[in-house]
């Protein structure tokens, strides 16, 4: 059984999708939906744990070797992004039951139970595989169900965000599977450890670089990469609570895991970085990010559009951890990716709870809610100091490897900007917390309660790990640290 | 009493006052058990205070380790004088400021008194961190829970004006702790390689001068609780909080933290002999020099005497500085003096400043005229804690603007010098005038005989208490300064040069 493990991962919350549609009573669906979600989570601890002890785990699909079989390859890098896919996929589920009854109508529960499986089966086949072209698939079905998810948003511009998304995420996957093909027909073998080693002759080739191209292009669209992340702020803000919750905490760590896995991996860093100019344009790109969306989230009003935009300066930061091609870079952004899925996490489940009691999200609707949900609210204000990356929070762990990578390559101004642009974090988390316990609710309205223990629990949790990984480092700097130095010292 | 070992006494001079918060909040229904709570749990700091004191009298080394945080990077505590220093200060003006802030509160009809009791614990908490702090990260993680525990103090009115005052609180000291502070504490950490305090500086020999000042300019400009212009604004506007708020965390603790930090930074970061050669020292002690006068020159100009309060505190928070910046030995003790001295001097005014809104409703200064016929202690307090300010015998602040004299003195500094000279007279300028006025009103005094009406008992005995302070510290100075003149001396952690 354990070594199926890489395999069962996928395959779970495959099945589990399937026999959704056996049980049908939605709340019988959702307590199946957590259940499987947690299984999926034990499997990925188990595989870290593995990884950990015994190195990377290599397991060929049906007993056929590579690379006439499909082979799955888990190493730390892979087991890391499982880990935090799975763990945020089963906290958010805590909640799910609670937060859709009010937003998706009952004869569509199931539907969407079925569609958030596949979407984690996706997610989960991207990191778990080795081969690139099952990449492809994987990436087709968690963006397709995520498309549909979106699109069962209350908002009627649910359907227009999901069309965008629709349009700009299919453009991506395209761009992915031209990129496959055209390696194919130069190596022969869609294989990544293969193509690791096939590629170097072939790599000065015309074909090659416009295959790489047409790769980042589509990765960075799925990764909202500055200027590419039209599709997002729409898509995080009118998609369900839930989903919102769920594609915010793991949809882009993914599409970072792919850059990584295709620039680190596949191709060599000399190649990504020395013969394409791929880190000029990725730390210009980054910065820029990070400041344009820092800057246009402090003018939102729909709160959920302000941290989707704030989503889009994380990746800025993330980016650029990983153009400065030195292995504390690459441990910052890998540190951030688990940091941030917690932040967001916390923060967007504590705007759903929000979502279920005010029944909106726009900024003039939180007078005096620090009154009326105190619990929720402080949940905001300690998720809010996280990103700001204020000490003992998991923010600040990121923002101090960042800045330490910054400066160990010699890159005193990204230093500085960095540190600047998180400045502007403390603008947008501030104008929430100013008119959630500045103003006083308004005369006539109608009081709220707090949120229903559904939300509380998986905020908590998560706000609690957004302390507890701040204060014990040990895991996830020892991990995203020996993962960074293995993608620099050897083969995948 | 069960018998503590000093390591214990030190974690629970920082785990107390976090307690106590369940304690304040568990009693909050019952006013007078709350302040009991607060009451009791300063004078158990102030014991354990004492006793830490009495161990570093006895040359006991006391060290603490809560384990690491990042590769590295300790959470550790460790007992020097400096650092002694200004936890005495603190522990002791808590168990004041706590006697004054129940007669202030009530008599003033405050709301939310148990979030403002629970808030004010927890800054005490972080404040002992920070004095009691081992290495620099420890200092900046205590610095920030400090920042953070102080807004909701600073906009306890909850108006729109506080919301506007705490907004450039939060704003500056996060901000320059965030951009600067931060990045010059992972700079260090880069280049030297450890964030330990150490004598002598953690930054060997041959150390780029220029990359050095560069970071020095980022810590003085970085910690903005120092309050050096530019980055000053945000003390005027903490004044919108009560006053013991204003007397105790924006005269004492939050303020005294910065310069305690910026002293602990030039003395135990770089060292005294490189923090001389580095190139942009002098830029420093200039800017610092010019944030003494202006501030002056503004405070001058302030009618609302919590403002004027204020600006004299950016000025003399620049003597501070000054003295750390010149990195002579009388320099430091000077710097070391004035946090204590300054520290009873203006908080005696502020309670002044408390006690005559309180009993009668002024916080302009010129409505204070022959104000001194209704609140006479009062009015006497503040004319020795305006002495102390200025610096003139018989008090305390005699002694620190002396040895800041002669620092400047000793190193040539004659702008810098005459500066502090220029200033003194300013002092005299801004603060006398007020008890004169309130004393001898002249012109026609008003026919029927007023009657006295002080500010509510525990306020005024707190303010007698400081006051009284002031002069003691000028007749009995000798354990203060022996304590200040022991800092550089004995080692922090090991003897490394």
């Amino acid at each position: 059984m354990l070594t199926h493990l890489p395999i069962l991962q996928v395959i779970v919350p495959l099945m589990a999708a399937a026999l959704c549609l056996i049980l049908r009573h939605p709340r019988l669906v959702w307590m199946f939906t957590l259940s499987m979600s947690g299984l999926t989570f034990l499997i990925s601890a188990a595989l870290l744990q593995q990884v950990v002890t015994s190195g990377t785990i290599i397991y060929e699909l049906g007993g056929w070797e590579a690379p006439w079989g499909i082979e799955y390859r888990i190493d730390l890098l892979n087991a890391y992004l499982l880990l935090i896919i799975s763990a945020m996929s089963t906290v958010v589920l805590i909640a799910a039951q609670t937060s859709i009854e009010n937003e998706i109508p009952k004869d569509r529960h199931v539907l969407f139970y079925i569609l958030y499986l596949l979407s984690l089966t996706g997610m989960l086949g991207i990191v778990a595989t080795g081969d690139v072209f099952n990449v492809f698939v994987f990436l087709e079905i968690s963006s397709l169900s995520a498309y549909a998810l979106i699109a069962m948003g209350k908002d009627r511009r649910a359907l227009w965000a999901a069309y965008q998304y629709l349009i700009m995420g299919t453009i991506g996957a395209t761009f992915i599977l031209i990129a496959v093909g055209l390696i194919y027909q130069m190596t022969g073998t869609l294989n990544m450890a293969d193509l690791a080693e096939r590629l170097p002759e072939v790599a000065h080739t015309r074909t090659v670089f416009a295959a790489f191209a047409f790769l980042i292009v589509g990765i960075c669209l799925k990764l909202a990469l500055f200027p590419l992340h039209l599709w997002l702020p729409n898509a995080y803000a009118y998609a369900p609570s839930i989903v919102t919750v769920f594609l915010a905490a793991t949809a882009t760590k993914v599409a970072v895991y792919l850059l990584i896995r295709f620039t680190f991996s596949v191709f060599d860093l000399s190649f990504s970085f020395t013969t394409l100019p791929l880190q000029t344009l990725f730390v210009i790109l980054g910065l820029i990010g990070i400041f344009a969306a820092s800057i246009t989230a402090i003018y939102q009003r729909n709160v959920k559009h302000l941290f989707a935009y704030s989503s889009v300066a994380q990746i800025g930061y993330m980016i650029v951890g990983y153009s400065i091609g030195t292995a504390t870079g690459l441990m910052a952004t890998l540190l951030h990716v688990f940091n941030h899925a917690l932040m967001k996490g916390a923060l967007f489940l504590a705007l759903g709870a929000v979502m279920y009691r005010v029944g909106s999200v726009q900024l003039n609707q939180f007078h005096g809610l620090g009154r009326q949900m105190p619990i929720t609210m402080a949940a905001i204000v300690i998720g809010g100091l996280s990103l700001i990356g204020v000490p003992l929070t998991v923010g600040f762990v990121s923002k101090w490897y960042l800045i330490l990578a910054a400066l160990e390559n010699g890159w005193w101004p990204v230093a500085v900007l960095i540190l600047l642009g998180s400045l502007l974090a403390i603008v947008y988390v501030w104008r929430i917390v100013e008119v959630a316990y500045f103003r006083e609710a308004e005369a006539g309205s109608i009081p709220v309660k707090e949120a229903p223990m559904a939300f509380l629990l998986p905020i908590w949790l998560l706000v609690a790990a957004n302390i507890y990984f701040g204060v014990d480092t040990q895991l996830t700097v020892s991990v995203a640290g020996a993962a960074s130095q293995s993608l620099f010292g050897g083969s995948p | 009493m069960i018998h503590l070992s000093l390591e214990t006494m030190l974690q629970l001079c920082i785990i107390l006052p976090l307690l106590a918060t369940v304690g304040i909040i568990a009693a909050g229904k019952s006013p007078n058990l709350r302040e009991g709570v607060t009451i009791s749990t300063s004078l158990l700091l102030l014991y354990f205070v004492f006793n830490l004191y009495l161990g570093l009298q006895r040359g006991e080394v006391i060290t603490v380790q809560w384990g690491q945080l990042l590769p590295g990077l300790q959470v550790s505590f460790t007992i020097e004088p400096l650092g002694m220093i200004f936890a005495l200060i603190a522990s002791f003006l808590w168990l004041i400021t706590s006697v004054y802030a129940i007669g202030y509160m009530r008599g003033h009809h405050e709301k939310n008194q148990t979030r403002f009791y629970v808030c004010f614990a927890i800054a005490i908490s972080s404040v002992m961190g920070i004095a009691f702090a081992g290495n620099l990260f420890t200092l900046f993680i205590f610095y920030e829970v400090l920042t953070l525990s102080t807004y909701p103090l600073v906009t306890h009115a909850g108006t729109e004006k506080a919301k506007k005052g705490g907004r450039i609180y939060l704003g500056i000291l996060l901000s320059t702790s965030i951009a600067f502070f931060l990045l010059a504490i992972v700079s260090t950490w880069f280049v030297a390689g450890t964030l330990d305090f150490k004598h002598g500086g953690v930054f060997d020999s041959t150390v780029n001068k220029t990359v050095a000042g560069v970071i020095l300019a980022l810590f003085i400009f970085g910690i903005g609780k120092a309050a050096i212009m530019p980055f000053h604004r945000w003390l005027p506007a903490a004044m919108v909080a009560p006053t013991p708020v204003s007397a105790l965390l924006h005269a004492v603790a939050v303020v005294k933290a910065g310069v305690f930090t910026v002293l602990k930074v030039c003395i135990f970061i770089f060292g005294l002999d490189l923090l001389q050669t580095l190139p942009s020292t002098q830029f420093l002690l200039y800017l610092a020099g010019a944030s003494v006068l202006i501030a002056s020159l503004v405070a001058m100009r302030q009618d609302n005497l919590k403002a004027r309060l204020a600006y004299s505190t950016i000025s003399q928070l620049g003597y501070v500085t000054i003295g750390a910046l010149l990195a002579t030995s009388s320099g430091v003790l000077g710097s070391s003096l004035h946090i204590a001295m300054h520290a009873f001097g203006k908080i005696t005014l502020f309670f002044c400043a408390g006690a005559i809104l309180v009993a009668a409703h002024k916080s302009q200064i010129s409505e204070m005229r022959g104000l001194g016929r209704q609140m006479p202690v009062t009015m006497a307090a503040f004319f020795i804690a305006a002495l102390c300010i200025i610096g003139v015998p018989p008090t305390g602040g005699a002694w620190s603007k002396w040895f800041l004299l002669m620092g400047t003195m000793e190193t040539q500094q004659w702008i810098l010098m005459s500066i502090l000279m220029v200033s003194s007279l300013l002092n005299i300028a801004y603060l006398l005038p007020i008890p004169f006025r309130a004393f001898f009103p002249g012109g026609t005094a008003p026919a029927e005989p007023v009657k006295i009406k002080e500010a509510p008992l525990p306020s005024l005995i707190a303010l007698c208490v400081t006051a009284v302070g002031c002069v003691i510290l000028f007749i009995y100075p000798q354990p203060l300064y022996e304590l200040a003149s022991s800092i550089l001396e004995t080692p922090v952690i090991a003897h490394e040069k």
